[in-house]
């Protein structure tokens, strides 16, 4: 832990209101609000005026998709709440783009805050007076035992099991690698035999299923957020009323800000699936296709899952190829509608799941019920061995320690030196230990000792 | 009551801890006394005829680097050189030797008592002399007083040493010694907590009853790698160790014989080291094991004595000879001196400082076993480290001390003051969280400057490693900004080393970190003007290649830098600390860590702790001013 570096953290509570603010707060924090930030109006962020605020857009650098529309704040240091530089995002598109947000900005290199960290600096750079320290040390405390109090909510599951067999699997492989580097001349024999390179990889692969532990878990905490998309005209709105008809659990009106959000949540196989951005699907008759693709293409940013609906009376338009194109990257089940009417539509080769569907006559719904369920819990229709509640902070470290894992895997392949295959299962250990608890040498030690007779 | 001289330095003992001890503050120009009680056991190897290993030999010769004797005594007496690790990175790999025992004594004492400024006396120290909370001098058994204002205790295993053979045990400092049961007393008196710890010794054979064709004859390297960085040795004779094993027979003799071992019957009550398990714990904990390893090593060049190493015991003595007989080649054997285990007093280290002064006596040093350490190396180190610290104080300078990131001694001192430890420490290259930095090549580079300040290295030895750093870096300049061009003899060199063929210009740099080629084959195809010697091409050869390596560990290093920086004062008020657990308190309290960096290596310190306290830091800051 640094007091130099960039932090970042959501600072609305999760779930409250549709709009969420990403605070960073450190010397890069408006490089990396640059780099993820397109205003509306061509400004460079570096150069604008302190205490301003920007209209424009969060696009994922790498795919170039649209995460959010947002609000984005620039104050410049020492005049802010840290004395640091800081850069506040307002984003409008709810939890699932503000968590996608807050990845982004973490990918760009700010690393998640501690508990009270802002508040911290606050102290440590002068902006809060000496009769305040001892309120500050108490937001420390209370956030520790509050986030303390969840993980343990959290690590009560199976997830605590997990991460401690893995990190135990580890120390395994680690005093291997240490004990034939400090003990050259012991006759050492691996225990189970098995090459290391091998175990490496399974350990990649045990952290990989962990890490989509942290899918399911937000689906199971948020709903699965589903957008209905297609050119005007393509029934969208009747495949809504149709699913809602049958399978209505609670319906929310949340009139947005800026713009109108309206989101419908109904129950699949006891997986609450939510409608977002229904904008784009109460389309009216006079909208123009352009616009009308436009609206899909945005409501994309952020869901789970897409339903394409295309007008199986119909021949492609060049609407319709516009979206496929863009769904290609997303969990997408094609929908094609009027199913009781003679198919004009051509054959499509597409890898995504096709269902013939008739809003009219409820054809074909049972099974898309079934479909959205399969891409929701997988093929078995039920939590994987892994599915435990991973939330952000959790993934973020067991994607260090993955990451960590296969460059160790990599060394190995190449034959390096054990030393320096050591290096990064160690990374590995001390990733896996900001989710349950540092390991220290003496432990890995431990393990040699216990493992392997040494004494010449 | 007979009071003598005073003087500004006293070290008691003459092991590997006192031998440098008093050589470095006496070189720092501190009239020094050592006492010990037999002059003629002056740097005795207790236990293997055996220097350096891994990460041993990273302390040896760091000690070197700072002017240190060490090195230097082993490379003259050595009998065997060997590169452990030599198909592993440089910076696992460790030099060891095997030294003539009675040969490096003798080198040893001449180098002590040729010393100016150091008187080197024969006499038994029962108590310290303390006015206040300072320490005074020393008076012997016989009642001689020596007075000075600091003084290193480098007491080994002699603190109410107890050997045990058997069931049988006497008080000993070591086979045939005399044990110091005064000073332990003494110690506890002035408010010293005292533990028990406990370590072995295998038998040691007659060479003449030894069958070595049966045997795995094991030479030592040729050329034979030093330690020493400054003086360049012509070596002794040098002679090979010997491999055999132990068999299914001896591990039914050492079970068949369990009760009449004290360990197993509970009459030893100190803790033993996990990485040097007697033979019974071996047969025992590993019990699905046919074989175990045994080294046998020379003594010496005049002696027959062989030292069993692998074969600790404390078993009776009839029964050691049983089971060495088992042992293929040893069926002959004759034992000269029996193996042994031996118990002695510590003090747990968390009561002493980095510069391991005490906390609760001023001018009041401890190094090696008494602090719970094991091994020549690591008591050398800290001999060292206290005689340099004594001698800074009485001159009233800042202290030496080395971070995590300079050295394992560094590392050794680091782990002893803040996580202390209940089994002798011994260091191992795992304990080095920046191990890729701290290798036993760049010591000099890591060390040099800092044993020239304090004024242990001397003048020719100093412009030796100036120039060979310069060498270094200003080849390392001209790889980075040489190109070639590819050439029909440039590609010759390539295809001999079965390396692609250019087809268009290459940085040299690139080139050299190609893992087939050698910076021989570099200076092959764009030859220096100024060609280097072994030990700085090897430099740059280990620079170039391992760079990504060294800059990640560098970067880490950096990374934990304002940590190390954040000076935590000695009367930080834990309790007052709103937040930190009744358990986190009680632990700052016991260690009193120097800085944050020191605090986070507790363990059961989180980072939310940390936090609180660089609170509560600048808390205490404002506050004062």
């Amino acid at each position: 832990m640094s007091d130099q570096d960039t932090i970042c953290a959501v600072s609305t509570a999760p779930g409250h209101g549709s709009i969420g603010i990403i605070r960073i707060s450190g010397n890069d924090s408006i490089v990396i609000a640059k780099k993820l930030f397109h205003p509306s109006r061509p400004k460079d962020l570096l150069t604008v005026p302190s205490h301003t605020i920007h209209y424009g857009r969060i696009i994922d650098p790498e795919d170039r998709t649209i995460v959010d529309e947002a609000l984005v704040t620039i104050m410049r240091g020492p005049g802010t709440y840290t004395r640091e530089d800081v850069v506040e995002v307002n984003g409008h598109g709810g939890p699932v783009a503000l968590e996608r947000t807050l990845g982004l900005v973490i990918a760009e290199g700010a690393r998640q805050a501690e508990p009270g960290e802002f508040t911290k600096r606050a102290f440590l750079n002068g902006r809060i007076d000496l009769a305040q320290a001892e309120a500050v040390m108490d937001v420390i405390k209370a956030r520790t035992d509050a986030s303390n109090r969840a993980a343990q909510e959290q690590l009560k599951g199976g997830l605590s099991r997990e991460v401690e067999d893995l990190r135990q699997k580890l120390i395994g492989l680690l005093a291997g690698v240490e004990a034939g580097v400090d003990f050259p001349e012991e006759d050492i024999e691996t225990p189970e035999g098995r090459p290391l390179g091998k175990e490496i990889e399974s350990v990649a692969l045990t952290i990989k299923g962990l890490i989509s532990g942290f899918a399911f878990g937000k689906i199971m905490r948020e709903g699965l957020a589903t957008a209905i998309v297609g050119r005007p005209n393509v029934g969208k709105s009747s495949l809504l009323n149709s699913l809602l008809r049958e399978d209505r659990a609670i319906v929310t009106s949340m009139p947005g800000t800026t713009r109108d959000i309206i989101e419908e949540s109904i129950t699949i196989n006891g997986i609450a699936v939510r409608i977002i951005d229904t904008a784009g699907i109460r389309d009216t008759h006079d909208l123009v296709e352009q616009e009308g693709v436009k609206r899909s293409v945005a409501a994309l940013a952020s869901a789970d899952l897409v339903l394409l609906v295309l007008d199986g009376s119909e021949p492609l338009h060049d609407g319709d190829r516009q979206i496929l194109e863009e769904v290609s990257r997303k969990n997408t089940v094609v929908v094609i509608n009027k199913a009781d009417v003679p198919r004009k539509l051509e054959k499509l080769a597409r890898p995504e799941v096709q269902i013939d569907v008739s809003c009219k006559s409820g054809q074909g719904l049972d099974e898309l019920r079934k479909a959205i369920s399969r891409m929701a819990l997988g093929e078995q229709g039920a939590p994987g061995e892994h599915a435990w509640a991973v939330n952000t902070r959790h993934k973020q470290a067991l994607e260090k320690a993955l990451n960590s894992a296969e460059k160790a895997a990599i060394s190995e392949r190449n034959n390096a030196s054990p030393e320096f295959i050591a290096l990064d299962l160690r990374d590995a250990l001390d990733h896996i230990g900001t989710i349950i608890g540092a390991t220290y040498t003496e432990d890995i030690l431990e393990r040699v000792f216990r493992d392997f007779c040494i004494g010449k | 009551m007979y009071t003598q001289k005073r003087y500004d330095v006293i070290v008691i003992g003459a092991g590997h801890a006192g031998c440098e001890a008093a050589l470095a503050s006496a070189r720092m120009g501190c009239s020094t006394l050592m006492l010990t009680m037999n002059l003629d056991t002056i740097g005795q190897m207790s236990c293997n005829p055996a220097i350096g290993g891994l990460a041993k030999g990273h302390l040896v010769k760091e000690i070197d680097a700072l002017g240190g004797e060490m090195a230097k005594i082993t490379d003259r007496t050595g009998i065997q050189f060997r590169t452990l690790n030599k198909s592993k990175g440089p910076a696992v790999r460790g030099t060891r030797a095997q030294a003539d025992k009675q040969r490096y004594r003798a080198a040893m004492k001449e180098s002590l008592e040729k010393q100016t400024g150091l008187d080197v006396k024969q006499g038994m120290v029962e108590k310290l002399l303390v006015g206040g909370q300072r320490v005074s001098g020393v008076e012997t058994n016989i009642g001689v007083q020596y007075l000075s204002s600091t003084v290193i205790i480098t007491t080994g295993t002699f603190l109410k040493g107890l050997i045990h053979i058997g069931l049988s045990h006497y008080p000993s400092g070591r086979a045939g010694e005399f044990p110091s049961l005064g000073l332990s007393d003494s110690l506890r008196q002035l408010g010293f907590e005292l533990g028990r710890l406990k370590t072995g010794t295998p038998a040691r054979l007659n060479g003449r009853t030894i069958d070595f064709s049966r045997m795995k004859i094991q030479p030592g390297d040729d050329p034979a790698p030093f330690f020493s960085f400054s003086e360049k040795t012509h070596p002794l004779q040098q002679l090979p160790c010997y491999l055999t094993y132990t068999n299914p027979l001896t591990h039914e003799i050492i079970k068949n014989n369990l009760d009449k071992s004290p360990l197993y019957a509970g009459v030893i009550k100190g803790i033993g080291p996990r990485y040097c398990p007697s033979i019974e714990d071996k047969v025992m904990r590993f019990s699905e094991r046919e074989r175990h390893q045994v080294f046998l090593e020379p003594e010496g060049l005049d002696t027959e004595e062989y030292y069993a190493n692998g074969v600790s015991t404390s078993l009776p003595v009839e029964v050691q000879t049983e089971m060495y007989r088992s042992i293929t080649g040893l069926e002959e054997v004759e034992i000269m001196r029996p193996a042994y285990a031996i118990e002695y007093d510590y003090a747990p280290p968390m009561q002493i400082r980095h510069t391991l002064e005490t906390k609760k006596i001023e001018g009041l040093f401890f190094a090696g076993q008494i602090n719970g350490t094991s091994g020549y190396e690591e008591a050398a180190a800290q001999g060292l480290m206290a005689g340099i610290n004594a001698a800074l104080k009485v001159q009233q300078r800042q202290p030496l001390i080395l971070a995590r990131a300079d050295a394992y001694i560094g590392v050794l001192i680091d782990d002893l003051v803040t996580r202390g430890t209940n089994e002798p420490y011994r260091m191992f290259t795992s304990r080095a969280e920046y191990r890729l930095i701290l290798r036993e090549d760049n010591a000099d580079i890591r060390l040099r400057d800092r044993g020239r300040e304090i004024g242990l290295v001397s003048e020719v030895d100093y412009q030796q490693f100036v120039e060979k750093r310069q060498s270094v870096e200003r080849e390392l300049k001209r790889i980075k900004k040489t190109w070639v061009k590819p050439s029909a003899e440039v590609n010759a060199v390539l295809e001999q080393r079965g390396s692609n063929a250019l087809s268009s210009d290459a940085a040299l740099e690139q080139l050299l970190k190609r893992p087939e080629l050698s910076y021989g084959d570099i200076s092959v195809i764009s030859p220096t003007d100024h060609p280097l010697k072994d030990d700085a091409a090897e430099q740059v050869e280990i620079q170039i290649k391992y760079e990504g390596y060294i800059q990640r560990q560098m970067s880490q290093v950096e990374r934990f830098a304002s940590l190390e920086q954040k000076d935590l004062p000695e009367d930080m008020d834990y309790d007052s600390i709103t937040g930190l657990g009744s358990e986190v308190k009680q632990k700052l309290k016991h260690v009193r860590p120097v800085s944050l960096g020191q605090a986070s290596r507790i363990s059961g310190v989180t980072p939310a702790a940390i936090s609180l306290l660089l609170v509560a830091l600048e808390k205490r800051k404002r506050g004062r001013s």
